[in-house]
């Protein structure tokens, strides 16, 4: 823990769905911090700062949405920030809130974040043509696609370690209210027939295309201590970053990630994080990511991670449960999708996940990564002050 | 009563001019003669193509300029099957990252002359340009590769690069 104690006080989030017609940009990010005010059982004049995040302006098409967000979140007369770290964003938003508190800056600060997708279209924004050179990627799918070949070939794991993960993750999304995605039907062989469309990566491997967001109210020791409700203890933060493109980049198992984890594992006081920690909310938006985050997060040794997907060690009541919530597999509103990891992983901690409570969970991780797996955000949460 | 409004679609274009810099600037020349250029490296020695001003990874700038052949190794690859605003190429195609023969960084290529299922990682490949005259300043003169009679390349030659 570096800096002065701070807290999750509240937190909420909007059920994410295909589009949102009934609310603008403004009434989305609205609903989500009034939840979040209404968990924390604080009212606007409480807050002192708003931080606020979401995904590149050219997922909407709105330049800088945050000059016009700036009433609907309260923050007439005080500080906003906006915080811009591509996919990975809702998370280091929330790092940036927290430091806010640790740095004894602010008493309490609100953070938000969102992404509306059904107002444009990501996939193009993704798909833009770089000059001088040919039009050929194909949303981030076309991108991600050979990294996960390449992962496939260094570790070896089945080709049906994907399918599981997403079989996993949708049943989780079943048991939360929130998640975007509920897909009754789902099977085994539905997922393992459905059409290859960036090969390896099936139809039902990817992300939905979601409308949502996500807030939470991060306050003091002080600020804490007056809280009915159960708080979540901030045990570490890391934000780590590297390029796009380099010779010799490892893009599977990428640096910045794993110094990433190590800077919040040391912060927080662990040593064994498989031991350690008692649940995890990755950001996985193709069902691979999920072992090749359990070996960057240092969970499995390199080459394994898709073992813990194949004998159950990620499921919700497995050793090392995943992605309880149904992740960004089952819900993706860009921006905010780090920030629901962060704020589920809080959740798990303070007790308050519902249907999908890891049971007992004291620490937790929230993750989130963005760009071409360049940008990472990382916390651990406890239901203790820390004490490293 | 008529419809209520929820939304409006307002279709937006930019143009602008693009200044590439002294480094993207001789790669591009080069490209428009039919030379394919590299750049090393003084601190890791790796070879970047396209060329780039300096080291992502060492922070270096790079002085030197390295011939790059127009023979490489498909290192890993994706079979495109999804339809997109802004597409241009016809439906499944192979985006390739392909190492070209004196380089040591990846390059995002098309893949045709073989069919999707056909693909291996490690393939020979070579470059396949448009007509000469119509050769202009762009990576984009490389129309795409395609296999060649050689046995695959060694896994342990491009896996740091996959």
């Amino acid at each position: 823990m570096s800096g002065k104690l701070a807290a999750v006080l509240g937190t909420g989030q909007t059920k994410h769905v295909s589009a949102r017609k009934d609310v603008s940009i403004a009434g989305l990010v609205r609903e989500a911090a009034d939840r979040a005010l209404a968990d924390a059982q604080l009212e606007w004049k409480d807050i002192d700062a708003v931080v606020v995040g979401k995904a590149p302006d050219m997922f909407e098409g709105v330049m800088m949405p945050e000059l016009y967000l700036a009433e609907a979140l309260g923050a007439l007369g005080k500080p906003m920030f906006r915080v811009h770290t591509a996919g990975s964003v809702g998370g280091s938003t929330a790092v940036v809130a927290s430091h806010l508190v640790q740095g004894g800056i602010h008493e309490r600060v609100l953070t938000v974040a969102f992404e509306k997708q059904s107002e444009s279209n990501a996939m193009w924004a993704l798909s833009i043509r770089i000059p001088f050179s040919q039009p050929l990627v194909a949303g981030a799918g076309g991108y991600f696609a050979p990294i996960v070949r390449g992962y496939i070939r260094k570790s070896g794991a089945p080709l049906d370690t994907g399918y599981k993960v997403v079989l996993k993750d949708r049943l989780n999304a079943l048991k939360n209210p929130f998640a975007h995605v509920h897909d009754h039907e789902i099977t085994y062989e539905k997922i393992a027939e459905s059409p290859l469309l960036w090969d390896p990566i099936r139809y039902a491997e990817t992300c939905p295309s979601s409308d949502g967001a996500a807030a939470m109210v991060i306050g003091s020791e002080a600020a804490a201590a007056k809280q009915d409700r159960p708080v979540a203890w901030i045990h570490g933060t890391s934000v780590k970053s590297e390029p796009t493109m380099g010779a010799g980049r490892d893009r599977v198992n990428p640096h910045a990630g794993r110094m990433c984890a190590q800077e919040v594992y040391k912060e927080a006081g662990i040593t064994d994080p498989f031991r350690q920690i008692d649940c995890a909310e990755i950001y996985v938006p193709f069902s691979w990511f999920e072992p090749m985050w359990m070996e960057n997060l240092g969970f499995a040794e390199e080459g394994t991670g898709w073992k813990m997907v194949q004998d159950g060690t990620t499921s919700l009541t497995g050793e090392m449960p995943i992605n309880m919530s149904g992740g960004v597999l089952s819900t993706n509103p860009i921006g905010a999708s780090g920030m629901i990891r962060f704020l589920e992983a809080a959740n798990q901690v303070r007790g308050m996940a519902g249907e999908h409570q890891v049971p007992d969970a004291k620490v937790a991780m929230g993750h989130a990564y963005g760009g071409g797996s360049q940008f990472f955000a990382m916390w651990v949460v406890g239901s203790e002050k820390p004490t490293s | 009563m008529s419809e209520p409004v929820t939304g409006i679609t307002t279709p937006i274009r930019m143009e602008y001019r693009y200044t590439p810099g002294r480094t993207t600037s001789d790669f591009l020349k080069a490209m428009k003669g039919g030379r394919m250029e590299g750049r090393r490296c003084p601190s890791c020695r790796k070879v970047y193509f396209p060329a780039r001003g300096g080291c992502s990874m060492c922070g270096r700038e790079f002085a030197e300029t390295v011939p790059i052949k127009e023979t490489g190794t498909l290192a890993t690859f994706a079979v495109v099957n999804v339809n997109f605003a802004n597409r241009v190429i016809d439906l499944p195609y192979v985006t390739a990252e392909v190492v070209f023969d004196g380089a040591d960084t990846t390059t995002m290529v098309l893949l045709r002359g073989v069919s999707p299922e056909e693909v291996r990682m490690g393939m020979r490949v070579k470059a396949h340009w448009i007509p000469k005259e119509e050769w202009d300043y762009s990576l984009a003169n490389i129309d795409y590769v395609e296999p060649i009679d050689e046995p695959d390349a060694e896994y342990d030659s491009y896996k740091d690069l996959v």
